[in-house]
């Protein structure tokens, strides 16, 4: 059983230490732990020598890393331009309500994290929900009632 | 050597030179907030915009970042100069309406109404604070956290960095800080960046800011 | 499975003999079922599809005589998933995996046509059996899209049966770097990414930038951000080769040894083809060192993003990729001369990189041929939104908005009427119905107040809100600015503040005015690209939508009957049948009647979040 820190290392060896691979490396913890948690954003700083508020950074900037701990399954909802223009805010206003939370959050049984995305390329079938890795498309507000419901 | 022209002033300067530097070795006084001469210039306030003209055509560039030109042709306070930062005084203002710093500059551009919702972020976002923390201290206790209008200057997990060196320089060399410089507690410091930081105990260089002067002491106004 | 290589190839003519090899082995007469499974077939199902072809052939024990090809997006996404049959390209549309064995059975073997599975003309109503015919494709100019029909993306011998790689032979073997630079710009390509800026001159400046230690840089920009573009997805998906191949001539051309291809982290599948196509690639020889023999080294490292819009600005994709934020820093010096690494870094986009392979064989003359006097060639458009021909669309610049919309795009789906166009996503304009006939190329659509950015074109009718759709890209790009710069940061966020007043209802005298000098002063004082086209959708709005924005703010009504503060939800009485499906459906029980009579919406309750109008099956809820 690895601990925390020699996790992070193979992570990070991984990458050679390079630091340019940071990115890469939160996303290799990310997929591993599901968020990226302090601990391991103390080991990847101290690991590659560079100044752990440098690594929060890189953290806190980019969409795809989330420093809360995720529910169990993610709701993805498509806002792109042509979902938007498709009806994607009354998908979205329909999930919040059927969840009971706001985007980036996680539903208090740890169940569900709502998440909004700028677009995935899946135009054609907009409105476009994904739910762990499946998507859904042509949505709207009742189909994404029903689909939630199940 | 390259030579260019400042408002109709013919000057000549080092290659390498930037616009802002060139002009301030002629006397010619360009307002700035991010900007400090011993730090790596950043272009993130856009105050020091200049006009480039290049035949028919012109555009705004920061003075700061912009390197010097043969033949350049730069106009400082043109009136698209003077209208544009006049705008971005205003909106400074309404992201940080308690700074005596900006509030003296606004005045002096003859600003004298917001028309923006006031959103107090308690700091422009210069940088210099983190710029000063890694180029003249090598070290790397704070740094910008966030994206947009969520971005702002931090330590790690908002805790005292053990990098910190005490040095107090952060709050020395922040432009709108006089506040911070003031208050008995750092918690009413206005960027509340280094308010997890080991007090300081004295400002260097204030002088109690009944004068709108920069910390390194020229008017950063005209 | 193709003909594995023996051992890596180490001259042209080792590549000419193992591709007739190949062609050798091959029979275009015999039968052949094709069927799509890039990202959009795949959500509509054509992973089932794919599934059960073979499954069909084995069970009437006809797999040795029929082939079967997954390959990537066809372009056609509206009538995903497709199944296409060679050689007569009999193309069934809207398949599901229970047609598979009906499809097998009567095409295949009894020769029969399924008439309920072929596409339908809208205009004439007719049926249509052969994919060529259907005016939706042969009505574009396919020059580099076609190949995504014939290329199973992890097969790289179907890419070398169609030429693949013969281009880079020519250029490492019959041409000198500074021919092929001349070559690119006698073409007149230019970057397809959205500046449109002349590719060849970005070629020679990296060439002949000084570098004290000769390292230098070629990028693929696969961060394909604009909301509604899917272009470089479908080619990354459907056809990798291409790319890389433009890139290995490309990283010859300037002298790079080293090639990274960013690639935005929402395509997955688009990682793993490419990866794969890379992999391939280096097994044959077309990477690494001493390139079939030329003596050139050259390999690539895929390196993905976090998530972050601006990181398709070259200089936020160079910090990116040396794995600090994606803040961008001013261009006072091009990237072509101080790029990653502060070294000279040429950086394209993924279409611009798959023209080069085209360049390079049929010739600059004839590629130029194509096109306006500005803007050569032909340019790749996703077209989406309300319109009936959802899809990617390749056609020569210089083609009319007219053409794409109604001769491709087929018209606005239920009957509704044309209101406006979006290019170039969220820097580029909202083009109006006076503009249908502009022709479209880089510098017209400057001109107009939008841009041709990478591609996105968006279809609006009679129930968007042009005000909506303004404060929308304001939002999207409020939320990806990096927060740098004060005109940016500040100045958007405020924009956003008035168009979100605007929209509930709190639009005051003047605010229009405010915008536009908010906008003007984005457009010149900002720091990078993300923040000096920013204001397009709103100015473009404004100029061509003044007398919406205006009801907004004096008569506080939303005339396209979107903007929730602004509308009531109520239903026609002529039309209500009393189902009370609605009634049920309402979550905040603002629905009241009896059965069988037309009920009534308590506007005190109503949150007007539409599921009424979504489960009304009579279209009795209307928008007021």
């Amino acid at each position: 059983m690895m601990n925390h820190y020699e996790k992070v290392k193979t992570i990070v060896d991984k990458y050679g230490g390079n630091h340019d691979s940071v990115i890469s490396i939160l996303q290799d913890i990310q997929s591993e732990y599901h968020y990226l948690p302090e601990h391991a954003l103390r080991a990847v700083a101290s690991q590659l020598g560079l100044p752990l508020i440098q690594i929060c950074g890189v953290a806190t900037f980019f969409k795809a890393f989330s420093l809360k701990p995720r529910g169990e399954h993610t709701v993805t909802v498509c806002l792109g331009t042509a979902c938007h223009v498709r009806g994607a805010p009354a998908v979205l206003g329909e999930v919040k309500r059927q969840l009971g939370i706001e985007p980036n959050n996680t539903t208090d049984d740890m169940l569900f994290t709502l998440e909004t995305v700028n677009c995935l390329g899946a135009c054609a079938l907009g409105p476009i929900m994904v739910i762990d890795g499946r998507y859904h498309g042509q949505m709207g507000p009742g189909k994404a009632k029903k689909i939630l419901k199940k | 050597m390259i030579e260019l022209t400042i408002d109709g002033i013919k000057i000549k300067t080092e290659e390498g030179t930037t616009v802002l530097e060139a002009a301030r070795e002629t006397g010619i006084i360009i307002p700035t907030l991010c900007y400090h001469p011993g730090l790596s210039p950043y272009g993130a306030c856009r105050i020091c915009l200049v006009q480039v003209v290049k035949g028919n055509h012109s555009s705004l560039e920061a003075s700061c970042t912009l390197p010097v030109d043969q033949r350049q042709v730069i106009l400082t306070n043109s009136e698209k100069v003077t209208r544009t930062r006049k705008l971005i005084m205003e909106l400074l203002l309404s992201s940080c309406p308690n700074s005596k710093t900006l509030q003296d500059m606004a005045a002096n551009m003859g600003i004298n109404k917001v028309r923006f919702k006031i959103k107090d972020r308690g700091c422009i976002l210069c940088g210099r604070c983190v710029r000063y923390c890694k180029e003249q201290m090598k070290s790397g206790g704070i740094g910008f956290v966030g994206r947009g209008t969520s971005r702002k200057v931090a330590t790690a997990f908002d805790v005292t960095p053990e990098e910190c060196r005490n040095c107090g320089g952060c709050e020395w060399i922040c432009p709108v800080c006089e506040k911070a410089c003031m208050a008995d507690s750092l918690i009413d410091g206005l960027c509340g960046g280094c308010q997890n930081l080991a007090p300081v105990e004295t400002c260097l260089v204030c002088t109690g800011c009944s004068e709108s002067v920069g910390p390194q002491g020229h008017r950063v106004y005209e | 499975m193709g003909i594995a290589a023996m051992k890596t190839l180490s001259s042209a003519a080792d590549l000419e003999r193992l591709r007739n090899r190949i062609l050798s082995r091959r029979d275009s007469e015999k039968p052949c079922v094709v069927t799509s499974v890039g990202t959009c077939g795949v959500v509509r199902g054509s992973g089932a599809v794919a599934k059960a072809i073979p499954k069909a052939l084995s069970s009437l024990k006809i797999k040795h005589l029929v082939d079967f090809k997954t390959t990537g997006c066809h372009g056609f996404c509206e009538i995903e998933p497709v199944v296409v049959i060679y050689p007569e390209r009999v193309l069934y549309q809207r398949v599901t995996s229970a047609d598979i064995p009906e499809i097998i059975n009567e095409t295949l073997v009894n020769n029969k046509i399924i008439e309920r599975l072929l596409y339908v003309d809208r205009l004439t109503g007719k049926k249509i059996v052969n994919e060529q015919d259907i005016p939706f494709y042969n009505r574009q100019t396919r020059v580099i899209l076609d190949n995504n029909r014939l290329v199973d993306p992890h097969k790289i011998e179907d890419y070398l049966a169609l030429g693949g790689y013969s281009a880079l032979c020519k250029a490492l073997f019959h041409m000198q770097p500074e021919g092929i630079i001349a070559e690119i710009k006698k073409s007149g390509l230019r970057g397809r990414g959205g500046a449109g800026f002349p590719t060849g001159i970005k070629w020679e400046a990296c060439r002949n930038a000084p570098c004290s230690d000769d390292i230098r840089y070629v990028i693929c920009n696969a961060d394909e951000g604009d909301p509604g573009a899917y272009m470089d997805r479908s080619l990354l998906e459907g056809n990798p080769h291409s790319v890389i191949e433009g890139m290995i001539i490309g990283a010859y051309a300037v002298g790079a040894h080293d090639g990274y291809v960013y690639v935005r982290l929402e395509y997955p599948l688009a990682l793993k083809n490419l990866g794969i196509a890379l992999g391939r690639a280096r097994e044959y020889g077309f990477l690494g060192q001493n390139i079939l023999g030329s003596g050139f080294d050259f390999d690539v490292k895929i390196s993905r993003g976090g998530g972050a819009f601006i990181c398709g600005e070259s200089t936020a994709l160079m910090a990116s990729l040396e794995g600090k934020v994606g803040e961008p820093r001013q261009k006072h010096i091009h990237t072509a001369v101080q790029g990653l690494y502060g070294r000279p870094t040429n950086l394209n986009n993924v279409e611009t990189w798959a023209n080069v392979p085209l360049i390079i064989n049929r010739g600059a003359d004839w590629y130029s041929q194509i096109g306006t006097e500005g803007s050569k060639g032909t340019k790749i458009f996703s077209l989406v939104g309300k319109i009936n021909n959802t899809g990617l669309v390749e056609v020569p610049m210089g083609i009319r908005l007219r053409e794409i919309i109604y001769g491709i795009g087929g018209g606005i789906p239920r009957g509704k009427k044309f209101k406006a166009i979006q290019t170039g996503g969220p820097s580029g304009g909202c083009l109006p119905e006076s503009l249908i006939d502009l022709p479209v190329d880089f510098d017209r659509l400057t001109e107009v107040g939008s841009m041709m950015g990478s591609g996105g074109m968006i279809v609006m009718d009679e129930n968007n809100c042009m005000v909506d759709i303004a404060r929308y890209f304001v939002n999207f790009l409020t939320e990806e600015s990096c927060g740098k710069c004060v005109p940016c940061r500040e100045g958007l966020d405020r924009m956003q503040d008035i168009l979100t007043d605007i929209t509930e209802g709190r639009g005051k005298e003047g605010d229009i005015e405010l915008l536009e000098e908010l906008g003007d002063l984005l457009k010149e004082s900002s720091l990078c690209a993300l923040g000096t086209t920013a204001s397009n959708p709103v100015l473009s709005t404004i100029k061509y939508f003044r007398a919406e924005y205006e009801a907004h703010i004096r008569e506080k009504r939303c005339p396209a009957g979107v903007c929730k503060a602004l509308i009531t939800f109520m239903v026609d009485s002529e039309k209500c049948t009393g189902c009370g499906v609605c009634l049920r459906e309402c979550p905040q029980e603002a629905i009241f009647g009896e059965k069988k009579k037309p009920h009534t919406i308590d506007q005190s309750k109503c949150i007007r979040c539409g599921l009424c109008r979504d489960s009304c099956k009579f279209e009795a809820i209307i928008v007021a």
